[in-house]
């Protein structure tokens, strides 16, 4: 376990890691999204959302 | 007339069904403990003490009950404001489910309370406006307002009221709207109110981001619970429903799953964020951690995973099986927070397990709710159209 000397190292350390996490939990929703509309009947996922605004 | 409208009136059916043999039995009992529990208090049927003044009277009825109640507001901001009319079928059973489970809600916080003929207090003598639990009270309480009017077209077209009715269904948007405020509103406080004992709930569950968590985790419950109440109603109310209802439950089922999923996996995200945030890694190694992780990877990750599946490859069978692990992960997340994880510095002596008393009551109120949700939907216009008011609803 890492040792903190001040309330600021601990929020540095937390706020760091969680924004590494944030950027990894980026790429994996997109690849999460292409796994969930790979199958669907036209192959652009976002076909919906186009017709949507036109 | 249709063979729906002709047994509209009465129902239809014989007596003594094995439901209704059971649900009479379980009636009964329940009925002994009420008496039991307003002549001779709270200590005369539950184990909460002055250490757990909060069991599975709210943990299950009232926590589990609120989330489950979600689908009412998630399927009816789908449908009338994203304009996704394909899920119109499913909107009268979840606004059904909805108002139940918040009636059920309210009737079984009346057993919870010391004194629950002052539950209207705090709306309309005493406004505590610096409580959480005040702002729970007022939104569930105009909500389940709301869930009335929502639900009352129904009743109205059943009893032939077409004046009233035309009235109320104009205001569907309105009440949508309110509908998805007052459930953001209180979905979330619901988590908010165990902000306040940072040091009695396990540091895994505790997070300043709770009420976050409960409003997410309360959409996906909403969806699930929408795919799980309309497979049992598929099985067992199969012959209420009109052909329009029957195609469009393939649309519901396999959309709510993808939307399940999507959230599902976004809530996954919170939740490492809440342990990065808070750096509670560490705590991962105990035997509360393990626990968390059943919860965690076995109740959010799984059904998310197989929601995907399911929703990829069509298969029904295997979004509705997925939908009874969702609706137990809810409850598992919900029972852990207000009870295995609260307190846990306790000894084990000093720890809270509910009495058979509470179990029987809580059956009791789910038995109540089946039976309401199996009077209503043998005679009233929810799972077909009336034939008076054909693509109306």
């Amino acid at each position: 376990m890492t040792a903190f000397n001040t309330m600021q190292e601990l929020a540095t350390y937390c706020k760091s890691w969680t924004y590494v996490l944030m950027g990894l939990s980026l790429v994996c929703t997109v690849g999460f999204w292409f796994f969930l509309h790979g199958r669907d009947e036209s192959k652009d996922p976002f076909r919906n959302v186009k017709t949507r605004h036109k | 007339m249709s063979d729906h409208a002709a047994t509209a009136k009465t129902g239809g059916g014989a007596l003594f069904t094995p439901f209704n043999i059971i649900a009479g039995v379980i009636v009964l009992i329940g009925l002994g403990l009420t008496v039991m529990r307003f002549t001779g208090g709270l200590a005369a049927v539950t184990n909460l003490t002055d250490y757990n003044p909060w069991g599975i009277w709210i943990a299950f009825d009232l926590l589990c009950g609120v989330a489950l109640a979600a689908g009412g507001y998630t399927t009816s901001a789908a449908c009338y404001i994203f304009g996704l009319k394909r899920y119109h079928g499913a909107v009268r059973p979840a606004i059904l489910t909805a108002f139940l489970g918040y009636s059920l809600v309210v009737f079984a916080l009346h057993y919870d309370v010391g004194r629950p003929w002052r539950l209207p207090f705090p709306i309309f003598l005493q406004q505590g406006t610096t409580s959480i639990l005040f702002e729970v009270g007022l939104c569930v309480f105009i909500y389940l307002t709301v869930l009335f009017v929502e639900f009352l077209p129904v009743a109205l077209e059943w009893q032939g009221w077409p004046r009233l009715r035309n009235l109320l269904v104009k205001l569907t948007m309105a009440l949508t709207i309110l509908g998805v405020i007052l459930s953001t509103m209180h979905q979330s406080s619901l988590g908010a109110l165990f902000l306040i004992a940072p040091s009695k709930l396990h540091p895994l569950w505790y997070s300043a981001y709770l009420p976050l968590f409960f409003f997410v985790s309360s959409i996906f419950a909403g969806l699930s619970m929408v795919i799980f109440e309309g497979s049992l109603s598929h099985r067992w109310l199969h012959h209420k429903m009109d052909q329009g209802h029957l195609d469009a439950s393939v649309q519901v089922v396999l959309g709510f799953a993808k939307a399940a999923s999507l959230v599902m996996f976004g809530y996954l995200i919170l939740k490492v964020f809440g342990l990065a945030m808070d750096n509670r890694w560490h705590y991962l190694l105990t035997g509360y951690g393990v626990w968390f992780l059943v919860e965690i990877l076995g109740f959010v990750a799984l059904p998310c995973y197989l929601y995907a599946l399911g929703a990829r490859e069509k298969n029904l069978t295997l979004i509705r099986r997925t939908s009874v692990l969702a609706v137990l992960g809810i409850v598992v997340n919900r029972f852990n927070i207000c009870l295995v994880a609260f307190n846990w510095q306790l000894s084990a002596a000093d720890r809270y397990f509910p009495s058979l008393g509470e179990i029987g009551v809580s059956v009791f109120v789910v038995t109540v709710g089946l039976i309401a949700f199996k009077f209503i939907t043998t005679r009233m216009p929810v799972f077909h159209e009336h034939p008076d008011y054909p693509d109306h609803h």
